[in-house]
């Protein structure tokens, strides 16, 4: 469960990037994100990865109250959270399988335990086959999917997509959609930032939408409903 | 540290080695050339200050023995000399060895032909361990019964004390100043090739990597190309000085200069080395991780 309570993020020169930011995301749920540029979405995600502090108000993710974090346990906040970037940010010189493996590796997963679900999340995302291509053997599309295969291996309570199709056709745009679908209907919460209105519109669920740093609508009619207001 | 993980850090740090080759093999040899220029220099001060040893050594007090005594009594006084622990050494010399020696070095041997042994004293040539306690040494054996006079040349002592303290100083700052040099060089150098790998470190963190995780692959790094590059420094140093041995022993055909052979101080230089390449390693990669943490 993530929670912002009255959120308010000023950088440096005085720019206000949240003003007063409250929500509340349960687990299991699917949620878009969504605001033209510059609106505070980046900032939101920032706060969520404690990557960033907030100004004042309180943010609650998984148990942890950020505000209030000592540094020393900022990596196991960051362990309930998978994160998926536009740009994949893969590491070109690793395989698919060393690329998955190295998240698990690097909090102290056992060999045991990494050769018994690497695949298994490599299947999940249908990469079974191709596990020791590089990064630049694949296309966009199936990037990404490592990118996923990634944030999902450590079990994460939640996977935040920053704009995860970004750099996507339309049809690998939707398939990277079905696929987090999928994974949000076995259980994890997923919260999907994008600014894409066809694709969200295409599906069903929560939008919430930010402008000026502040939440100006939020519920399950779709994209941009207050545009047409 | 859980346990599994020592092997995949070891393998991680060994890794990154090859993987940024050059910056590697840079590293490598930046370190190398500062050891050496430390080394060599260190290694001229160590001989200067064992020439300097020597010649003090050569510093001698002459102690005379009241002439009332005989040759055997005033033996006998030698080994209270001897007791005294400053001394290093106390050779007897008889009036008639001391006639001999004083005859030998006049020009005109004859004119002092009928001189006596009885005008000169039995006397002991001494050489002390530590010339810097001259005065303190004189006064002890002056203090002994039968020793009639004391000669000692304290400004020639204090002399060779008041270089070898200047060289002691000279060197201390010039190798300080070189251990610095070399450090901010190589973490510099550890710096540009953890820049390469920034992406991945940026990474590690967002999936919840500690910092000292992240950290260990990267010391294991600096250690080994620290502990490589003292073993090359060594074993050039090494060549390095012998060829200076024999360079110096051909132009020096008076034997004015003693080397210390390299034999006699490999242990110190390997030791040296090793801590020196250890310390500028790991510190190095310390420094420049502490940058790529702040995620």
């Amino acid at each position: 469960m993530i929670e912002f309570r009255n959120v308010h993020k000023v950088y440096e020169p005085g720019t206000h990037a949240l003003n007063g930011v409250s929500l509340k995301i349960e687990d299991g749920e699917f949620v878009f994100l969504v605001g033209p540029s510059g609106s505070g979405k980046s900032t939101i995600i920032k706060i969520l990865t404690a990557e960033l502090m907030p100004t004042s108000g309180s943010v609650f993710v998984n148990g942890f109250t950020l505000e209030k974090i000592r540094r020393s346990a900022v990596p196991y906040m960051r362990r309930t959270l998978g994160v998926i970037f536009q740009d994949f940010r893969l590491i070109d010189n690793k395989t698919v399988y060393d690329n998955v493996s190295f998240a698990m590796r690097v909090i102290g997963a056992s060999e045991k335990e990494i050769k018994k679900r690497v695949p298994y999340v490599l299947e999940l995302v249908g990469l079974e086959n191709k596990s020791r291509r590089l990064p630049h053997e694949l296309s966009g599309g199936e990037q990404q999917r490592v990118a996923i295969a990634r944030a999902l291996v450590n079990n994460p309570n939640m996977i935040i997509a920053d704009e995860p199709t970004g750099n996507l056709d339309p049809a690998r745009s939707l398939e990277i959609m079905m696929l987090l679908e999928q994974i949000n209907a076995l259980g994890t919460t997923v919260m999907v930032v994008t600014h894409e209105k066809e694709l969200v519109n295409r599906f069903t669920k929560r939008v919430i939408a930010i402008e000026e740093g502040q939440v100006i609508s939020d519920g399950m009619d779709g994209y941009y409903a207050y545009e047409e207001e | 540290m859980k346990k599994n993980n020592i092997g995949y850090l070891l393998r991680e740090g060994v890794r990154g080695i090859f993987l940024h080759g050059f910056m590697s093999f840079a590293a490598i040899w930046v370190t190398v050339a500062c050891l050496i220029i430390m080394g060599t220099f260190g290694l001229v001060l160590f001989n200067l200050n064992e020439m300097i040893v020597e010649l003090e050594q050569e510093n001698e007090m002459l102690v005379y023995i009241d002439d009332t005594y005989s040759e055997a009594e005033a033996k006998s006084v030698g080994s209270q000399i001897n007791l005294i622990a400053n001394v290093h050494s106390a050779q007897f010399i008889s009036r008639e060895e001391a006639l001999a020696s004083f005859v030998e070095e006049q020009q005109d041997v004859d004119l002092f032909a009928g001189l006596e042994a009885s005008t000169f004293r039995d006397r002991f040539v001494v050489t002390l361990e530590d010339n810097s306690k001259m005065r303190q040494t004189e006064q002890d054996i002056r203090a002994i019964e039968g020793v009639a006079d004391v000669t000692a040349h304290y400004e020639i002592a204090e002399g060779f004390q008041t270089v070898q303290q200047i060289l002691n100083i000279a060197s201390f700052i010039i190798i300080a100043v070189l251990l610095v040099v070399s450090m901010l060089i190589i973490s510099n150098t550890v710096k540009l090739a953890m820049y390469d790998r920034k992406d991945e470190i940026a990474i590690m963190k967002m999936v919840g990597a500690t910092n000292g995780f992240i950290r260990w692959p990267f010391v294991v790094e600096g250690f080994i190309l620290g502990i490589v590059a003292s073993a090359l420094a060594f074993f050039l140093e090494w060549g390095l000085y012998n060829l200076l041995e024999t360079q110096v022993a051909a132009v020096d055909s008076l034997n004015l200069i003693t080397i210390v052979p390299f034999i006699e101080v490999v242990e110190i230089v390997a030791i040296g080395y090793a801590v020196v390449g250890f310390i500028v390693g790991v510190i190095g990669s310390l420094l420049s991780i502490r940058r790529f943490l702040q995620v």
